[in-house]
């Protein structure tokens, strides 16, 4: 069995996954359960100054979307940070940490933008012996129109300020927590690490509105009639967290800068996914609000079958996709597949031929007994036969030779071309 | 009551009342709303769908199916009785495992067809709960047709010509419309009086009389109808029975199967129905599994199939058979009766062994004996009562005089099924009403 055991930032847990801060992580009741399922840390979830805790909703926080058979595929919330008193909160962190000295325990903070506001609130974290903070510029709600979250996250210059102050004041090693909610991702990242910052973690959830009453007209989650926008987090999320988290770990101002990927992981191959784009570890939330914590299980078993089978150790899987991360310009146009239909493995649906007759390209036949095939001189191999078939691999891309003549364009395949040297591109530059 | 299975001859009250009340009840129950979900979602909406093309009266499936998917049972209801008026009743009678059910791409990917049937029920239940009606007739056209016979042919072409304006007089033989909706299916399969529910729903277009106890031939002929009317349909069904053409046939207890059904299905109270302690049901189709299954739900002690071919040639279907048997009916094959026994009534009947051979099907010289008291003829109807002026090719109506029309069972073409009566009544129907425009 593999060796899980990882050390993020110097921070050390029997595995990379660890739960976001986030309901999961409120109370030491919860934390304690998840420790015991086996999860490898936690970010509690985000304190706020002391004084009066903040206050929730009292009516539904959430809102779903669903996939088939009810199966969550995105979930949005309204919650704010926590609202247990500060005091409570650090006693159990405390309490926990205590007992549990082999998992992470960072702590998330959010605390209005002055250098006083985080000093205070970094001395009282120090004292519970957590192994790190991550400052919570992330959730686009409530706190916002406060000036916090992901109100600083959305200014370069606050992260990279606070950031300084948070560094300044205490030796905890610092995550910045990234809201996605912004055009370019890798300035609020440039910015964390010119603040000092020792890892950034991403996402926070997205702007959403997740459905409308069409009864009483309301966004939901509906609150006495009236919706607001909430975080929307989940499965459905993955793909804009897995791209943000590649953006930043190719960056060249940021590469190397360590990263807790967040977003939709659900099972060992998310996070597996996550790290080979650069995660270093994992957070997860709304897998867990839907199935509790027992999922870990599942993960710590997956991903050490997984490098077993690969023969990789944990550090080798850690940014190994990053190089073939590229831009459009530079993937090879003499690249050639087609699609092929197993016609064993077909069933006869007719999806691919609808997908491909009224939104594709015409090219894939259908006969009177229900026979698809595709036409090479016409298929573009864009892949949407594949996607839309119900049947795993009964639609494959079949890579053509080189120099095998592409019946739909008549030309031989050639070698590695991109469009930085295309004929059509008005700014091509010679071949050399 | 005293009597039990084991209770030799014919009697009624084999089995307590509860136990009789539950054995006949829904055989399969509705989906509710979240079965009906969970159903659902499994459809992936062919193109050019496969099971459209497996029901005869091509309901678009896949649309309906995605209609519940969206909460919208009642569009989807209105989807299928587009197609089939009688979409409830087919609901729960098709054989939907070797039509739509066969031809579901799901079936051949994983051996578990998307529930079509029970998702139809789930529709037209749902609206017909509503009150829906979403048809509208157009305006009157002057013209008036009759229709002869309310089975599902009759009532499906019945409400296609009152939906485009024209009158319809419907004649029917029995007391009840309905046909073998009312009269020939099992019990367990429409329950709480469905088949009276559905006529009496259909029936809302408007522009339709019912007549009952009208039989052609006795009280009414071709001709004067033809005098009345405009154009004729006629959808009288099969309403004789093949003999066994074995020795001692007219004894007592040997009855048709369909007349045991009919009785059955108008019986309010079941614990006075009678059925025998040893019960043969001679024949290979759905009659003859439905007698058989209700002589066992009633209390038969022994209920015996036999069938003359191999059984991959009956023409109940796996599930059909499956179901006999798992209600503990034996199914014999290979044999046909060679004589009824007995001194007055039935007592045994005699089975000789068969082979199928490219000559024909030949009976062997090895025989054995069937205990009986009460016998089932299953093996088929036959066309009665058909006009004169009606071509009659094989057994089934194949050509007509001018203005008439024919469809369901007694009609060529297609299998003897509820849905293909529909189907045939309905394309009548429009056939009908190009002629009537002109």
């Amino acid at each position: 069995m593999a060796n899980l055991t990882s050390d993020f930032i110097g921070i050390k847990s029997p595995n990379p996954f660890w739960l976001a801060s986030a309901p999961p992580t409120d109370k030491e009741y919860n934390v304690r359960r998840a420790f015991q399922a086996g999860w490898g840390g936690v970010v509690w979830k985000t304190l706020g100054s002391e004084g009066p805790p903040i206050v929730n909703v009292n009516g539904p926080r959430y809102g779903a979307i669903w996939g088939a058979d009810r199966r969550l595929l995105g979930l949005n919330n309204i919650e704010l940070i926590t609202d247990r008193p500060l005091e409570v909160n650090l006693r159990e962190i405390k309490a926990v940490k205590r007992d549990y000295k082999d998992r992470a325990m960072v702590v998330s903070l959010m605390v209005p933008c002055d250098e006083d506001s985080w000093k205070a609130i970094l001395r009282h974290v120090e004292e519970t012996e957590a192994d790190g903070v991550e400052l919570n510029f992330g959730c686009p709600h409530g706190m916002a129109e406060r000036g916090m979250g992901s109100a600083v996250g959305q200014v370069p210059e606050y992260i990279e300020m606070v950031t300084r102050w948070v560094k300044q004041n205490s030796r905890m090693p610092c995550i910045v927590k990234l809201t996605p909610n912004i055009s370019d991702i890798r300035r609020p990242a440039e910015a964390a690490k010119r603040g000092g910052a020792d890892a950034v973690s991403l996402i926070n959830t997205i702007n959403s509105i997740t459905s409308v009453n069409l009864d009483d007209f309301s966004p939901e989650p509906m609150i006495d009639g009236k919706g607001t926008h909430g975080g929307y987090c989940g499965p459905a999320v993955k793909p804009i967290a897995l791209n943000m988290v590649a953006e930043i770990a190719r960056n060249p101002a940021t590469h190397g800068l360590p990263i807790s990927g967040i977003g939709g992981v659900t099972t060992w191959r998310d996070a597996a996914e996550f790290m080979a784009l650069g995660a270093g570890n994992v957070q997860v939330c709304t897998a867990v609000m839907t199935y509790g914590f027992k999922i870990v299980q599942e993960m710590i078993s997956g991903l050490s079958q997984y490098l077993d089978d690969k023969q990789m150790a944990l550090p080798d899987l850690i940014g190994r996709a990053v190089p073939n991360v590229t831009d459009w310009q530079y993937l090879n146009l003499n690249y050639v597949t087609k699609a092929q239909i197993d016609q064993d493995a077909c069933i006869k649906c007719g999806r691919c031929y609808a997908a491909c007759e009224d939104t594709s390209h015409q090219a894939i036949a259908m006969s009177p007994d229900r026979v698809f095939t595709v036409k090479d001189e016409d298929c573009v191999a864009c892949n949407l036969c594949v996607n839309v078939c119900p049947v795993e691999n009964c639609i494959t891309m079949v890579e053509m030779p080189k120099g095998k003549v592409d019946p739909r364009t008549g030309t031989p395949v050639g070698d590695y071309a991109n469009w930085t040297t295309h004929p059509n591109n008005p700014s091509a530059q010679a071949a050399e | 009551m005293t009597n039990s299975p084991l209770t030799p001859g014919i009697v009624p009250g084999r089995l307590p009342a509860d136990r009789i009340v539950a054995n006949f009840a829904d055989h399969e129950g509705a989906l509710d709303r979240h079965e009906a979900q969970v159903a659902a979602d499994r459809c992936y909406f062919c193109h050019d769908a496969p099971c459209i093309a497996a029901c005869p009266t091509g309901i678009d499936i896949p649309l309906f199916i995605r209609q519940i998917a969206t909460g919208t049972a009642q569009a989807a209801a209105t989807t299928i009785w587009a197609q089939n008026i009688l979409g409830g009743m087919c609901a729960r009678v098709c054989p939907t495992e070797t039509l739509c059910e066969q031809a579901c791409v799901r079936e051949a990917a994983e051996g578990k067809p998307v529930e079509i049937g029970r998702l139809q029920r789930f529709a037209t239940d749902t609206a017909m709960a509503s009150g829906l009606h979403p048809f509208t007739r157009a305006a009157r056209t002057g013209k008036s047709v009759a229709v002869v016979g309310a089975g599902p042919a009759g009532l499906s072409c019945a409400h296609r010509l009152a939906l485009h304006g024209h009158d319809v007089v419907v004649y029917e033989r029995r007391a009840k419309p309905g046909g073998l909706n009312e009269y020939g299916i099992a019990s367990y399969k429409t329950t709480g009086n469905f088949a009276q529910a559905e006529v009496d729903w259909l029936l809302k277009i408007g522009g339709i009389a019912v007549k009952t106890g009208v039989e052609l031939g006795r009280d009414i002929t071709l001709d004067g109808l033809l005098a009345s009317h405009d154009a004729v349909f006629l959808g009288i069904g099969l309403g004789g029975v093949n003999a066994l053409r074995a020795g001692g046939e007219d004894k007592d207890g040997v009855t048709n199967a369909v007349d045991f059904i009919a009785t059955l299905r108008q019986t309010a109270d079941l614990t006075t129905l009678p059925v025998g302690r040893d019960v043969v049901v001679i024949g290979g189709g759905m009659t003859a599994v439905d007698a058989a299954v209700q002589s066992r739900l009633l209390g038969a002690e022994n209920v015996t199939i036999v069938y003359r071919r191999g059984q991959e040639k009956m023409s109940a279907s796996g599930y059909e058979q499956d179901h006999a048997t798992s209600a503990g009916v034996r199914i014999i094959c290979n044999a046909a009766p060679v004589a009824v026994h007995g001194n007055g009534a039935v007592r045994e009947v005699e089975f000789a062994y068969t082979v199928d051979v490219p000559d024909g099907l030949t009976l062997t010289a090895e025989t054995f004996l069937l205990k009986a008291d009460q016998v089932f003829k299953a093996i088929g109807q036959t066309l009665t009562g058909a006009p004169e002026a009606a071509t009659v090719t094989g057994g089934k109506i194949t050509a007509l005089p001018s203005r008439v029309w024919a469809g369901g069972d007694c009609a060529a073409g297609g299998e003897d099924l509820t849905v293909t009566a529909v189907a045939q009544g309905r394309d009548a129907a429009e056939q009908i009403h190009s002629f009537l425009r002109g």
